[in-house]
């Protein structure tokens, strides 16, 4: 079907004044604050609409799982950084959500890889931002202003991504870190990810095999693993953003509670943090925003808030939604605007 | 009311720090773009409160006002505009901290692009966007327009760079949008501040990404009798997985003319070099080398070289980045444009480019970033002559024309400004610019913070009644 088409299907119940919340694989749905259960499920299409390798560029409906799409463009070589937790993940979920993945350290954040968006606003009415190439400065950044918006601003419908060659190869590494491995990161080039829990640090690597090997052994990391160190894993779930600077005040005091896991992204400071029970869960954010950090919740949390914080310059992030949204119809709660 | 604003300005900053002498406004009254403007008045904050001092006394007296940095701008984006407060941050030039663990740097924003490269060089860092301008233009000018460079090919323009923004809102209250960790809560304020050409706010201080040196860096001049080879060549690299660090070419005039102004080795007679530069560890360079030299090769390359040593590295770099000073030999002006186009359709519409400098009886030289498609078609004439005006009027117009029919956009780099902005309904429905002019009226609903600059009139809420650009203005 084409855009409009699909835009004006979609931007149906907008039109009556309906509150409305966009559905993909729903494995976010848990993600930062829930919106009302009133809301009407829209659901956006799937699937690849143009891939040209050469420019390094793909369009895609946002419904698309980002299995699929990882499929499709390694067939040419190239991937799209990004490394949802669980990769039947929509496009569009893995953008709204504006959750970057692991390898973040070398490829930056998810919001470096989305070009151009169309979508509709609060008043259904269709319109583009940002540009088809992988360089644009032709008004303003509106894809980055929706990255982590969790559809509040807007129904993506479709997304140009940049893409990337896939490394021609790469590895992990365990080695034994009692202490924050800070040094891993200046041994290296440019890892694409260092993993830490407090026990032992991971390390990704990739570029060229020999590459790999000689800065294996000049940073002692040893012999490569097997596999990537699974994310904590458990009913309730958070997402600690700290200064990487801070990150090792935070360890102390996550290390202080009983019953928590956590895996930190060193360098970038991201901390994946896990627990069997809530009040574990609380007890992690408290540490995090003694260290000027927040949780985003992920999962479980019950009586806990999405976000534990008011957002920033609060007016303003008002003023932003009303030009989007000027009825409040979009997912209304999932920010606590 | 300007004797007002000036008495306003000097209370807050100082005696001298704010000035409306004819001399000193006909200086600001355009940055390197064609069209100028007219200023109100000038003033020179030392610090973030005499910014924000500055923008409240504009406020007070229904002044726009519009921050400018060392003014290399190419799109207009400084040129004062409905009789601005002109806020020059030049005076803002320290780098406040360097985080060499964090692989990061605070700085103000009239902090010179090179000057912050060099601050950090002696840690093995460096900053990465690098705009031919870079020993001249300022971080601040740089966020404003999120400024570009040969080097962002493999690491990205400014946005990619900046991770907070100490601003002074147009309302005169400060934010910080952004931080250092990695996300925060809400909307990315920051990543929509990066880029907004001061329509939003005025940046005071910065937190900027630094890079590592690569141990290895490899520069190759590949020689090609065709340009149609040279734009294949770069297709072939991309599709063939290499991202170089830069991806430069230049067509058979500007070679020539650079070769003459430099003598940096180039060939003479060549229709278009690419000058490719490979960094990262030795065993992946060394493979990118033999990968991009087969490729050359294999798409007609008539000679492949690849710098033996810095001295000859830094040569070859001589001759790019002197291409603006070698067409000052051949014709008194030039003008630069900047539009980006897939890089799959590069040869075509360099074709067309070609095509349109005929038809217009213009020389056309093309020194570009070919690896990200981000073309500079470069019109050198004498503007002495009558009417040649009116022929790079509609030569210009007519290649971005051409690169939005490609799939492209109309600015990689420069930015929109003043020069692109009725252009802009060349890309953007009615629809889409109207949501542009809520988001920055959403910043700045009272219109003051550089007023007429990016969205063509019309786009916004608070230009009701305000002045059009004036005739002449030239896209």
């Amino acid at each position: 079907m084409e855009l409009r088409e699909v835009a004006h299907e979609i931007g149906a119940p907008l039109r009556d004044g309906e509150h409305v919340v966009v559905t993909g694989a729903g494995t976010h749905d848990a993600v930062g604050n829930p919106t009302l259960a009133t809301c009407t499920r829209l659901r956006v299409p799937s699937g690849i609409v143009t891939y040209e390798p050469a420019d390094l560029t793909v369009r895609v409906w946002a419904g698309t799982p980002v299995r699929e799409l990882q499929a499709t463009l390694a067939e040419a070589g190239q991937e799209v950084p990004l490394d949802p937790r669980d990769p039947t993940a929509t496009v569009g979920g893995v953008i709204a959500c504006g959750l970057s993945g692991v390898r973040r350290l070398r490829h930056g954040p998810v919001r470096d890889a989305v070009l151009q968006v169309d979508a509709i606003d609060g008043q259904a009415t269709l319109f583009k931002a940002g540009g088809p190439t992988v360089k644009n400065v032709t008004g303003y950044d509106v894809p980055r202003l929706l990255v982590g918006s969790f559809g509040t601003l807007a129904v993506m419908l479709q997304l140009i991504l940049r893409c990337r060659p896939l490394p021609a190869a790469s590895a992990w590494y365990r080695v034994s870190s009692p202490d924050l491995p800070g040094n891993l990161r200046t041994a290296m080039l440019r890892p694409a990810a260092i993993l830490w829990d407090g026990r032992d640090a991971w390390v990704l690597a990739e570029g060229n095999e020999q590459d790999l090997a000689a800065e294996a052994e000049a940073a002692e990391l040893g012999e490569p693993v097997d596999a990537a160190p699974p994310l904590p894993d458990a009913a309730h779930r958070g997402r600690i953003s700290v200064d990487p600077a801070q990150l090792g005040a935070l360890a102390i005091r996550l290390r202080a509670i009983s019953g928590l896991r956590w895996l930190a992204e060193v360098g970038v400071g991201t901390v994946h943090v896990a627990a069997d029970d809530a009040t574990t869960l609380l007890a992690a954010r408290t540490g995090a925003h003694e260290c000027g950090a927040w949780m985003l919740r992920e999962a479980g949390g019950d009586g806990c808030d999405g976000f534990g914080t008011a957002l920033p310059h609060l007016d303003l992030a008002r003023r932003v939604k009303a030009a989007f949204d000027p009825r409040g119809l979009l997912a209304p709660g999932r920010v606590p605007l | 009311m300007l004797d007002h604003l000036l008495a306003d300005l000097a209370n807050a900053m100082g005696p001298d720090r704010a000035r409306a002498e004819p001399l000193e406004l006909a200086l600001y009254a355009r940055d390197a773009g064609v069209q100028a403007g007219a200023a109100a008045a000038v003033c020179f904050p030392r610090h973030a409160d005499d910014v924000a001092a500055a923008v409240a006394a504009a406020r007070r007296h229904g002044v726009p006002f519009v921050a400018r940095g060392s003014g290399t701008g190419l799109a207009g984006g400084a040129t004062p505009m409905e009789e601005p407060l002109v806020i020059v941050t030049t005076q803002m030039n320290r780098v406040l901290d360097i985080d060499v663990a964090s692989r990061r740097a605070w700085v103000e924003p009239g902090v010179l692009n090179l000057d912050l490269s060099r601050a950090v060089a002696p840690y093995g860092l460096h900053y990465a966007p690098d705009p031919s301008s870079q020993q001249a233009c300022t971080i601040g000018g740089n966020v404003a327009t999120n400024a570009g460079g040969p080097h962002c090919l493999a690491s990205g323009v400014t946005a990619a760079h900046v991770l907070a923004v100490d601003v002074v809102l147009p309302d005169a209250t400060t934010a910080r949008l952004g931080g250092l960790a990695p996300d925060t809560p809400g909307y990315d304020l920051r990543g929509v501040f990066v880029g907004s050409e001061g329509t939003m706010g005025i940046a005071t201080k910065i937190a900027v990404r630094l890079q590592p040196n690569p141990p290895t860096v490899r520069t190759l001049l590949l020689d090609f009798t065709a340009i149609d080879d040279a734009a294949a060549t770069v297709s072939a690299i991309i599709a063939a997985g290499v991202l170089p660090a830069a991806l430069e070419m230049m067509d058979a005039e500007i070679t020539r003319a650079v070769e003459d102004f430099v003598g940096a080795g180039y060939p003479r007679d060549a229709d278009a070099v690419l000058l490719v530069e490979l960094d990262g560890l030795a065993d992946g360079v060394a493979a990118d080398v033999a990968a991009v030299s087969d490729l050359a090769m294999a798409h007609g390359a008539r000679n492949v070289r690849v710098a033996a040593d810095e001295a000859e590295r830094q040569l070859l770099w001589k001759g790019r980045k002197s291409a603006f000073g070698a067409i000052a030999r051949i014709a008194p002006d030039y003008y630069l444009h900047d539009a980006v186009v897939p890089r799959t359709q590069l040869v075509t519409v360099l074709r067309e480019v070609y095509a349109i400098a005929d038809e217009c009886a213009l020389t056309m030289m093309n020194v570009f970033h070919a690896g990200d498609g981000n073309l500079h078609p470069l019109i050198v004439f004498d503007a002495r002559v009558p009417g040649v005006w009116e022929r790079v009027h509609e030569a210009g117009n007519r290649i971005l024309t051409a690169c939005i029919r490609a799939g492209g956009v109309l600015s990689g780099e420069h930015g929109v400004g003043l020069e692109k902005r009725d252009l802009m309904p060349l890309l953007f429905s009615p629809d889409d610019l109207a949501l542009q002019g809520r988001l920055v009226d959403a910043f700045d609903p009272d219109g003051l913070a550089n007023p007429a600059k990016v969205l063509p009139a019309g786009s916004r809420c608070g230009e009701i009644g305000r002045r059009p650009v004036p005739e002449g203005a030239w896209i």
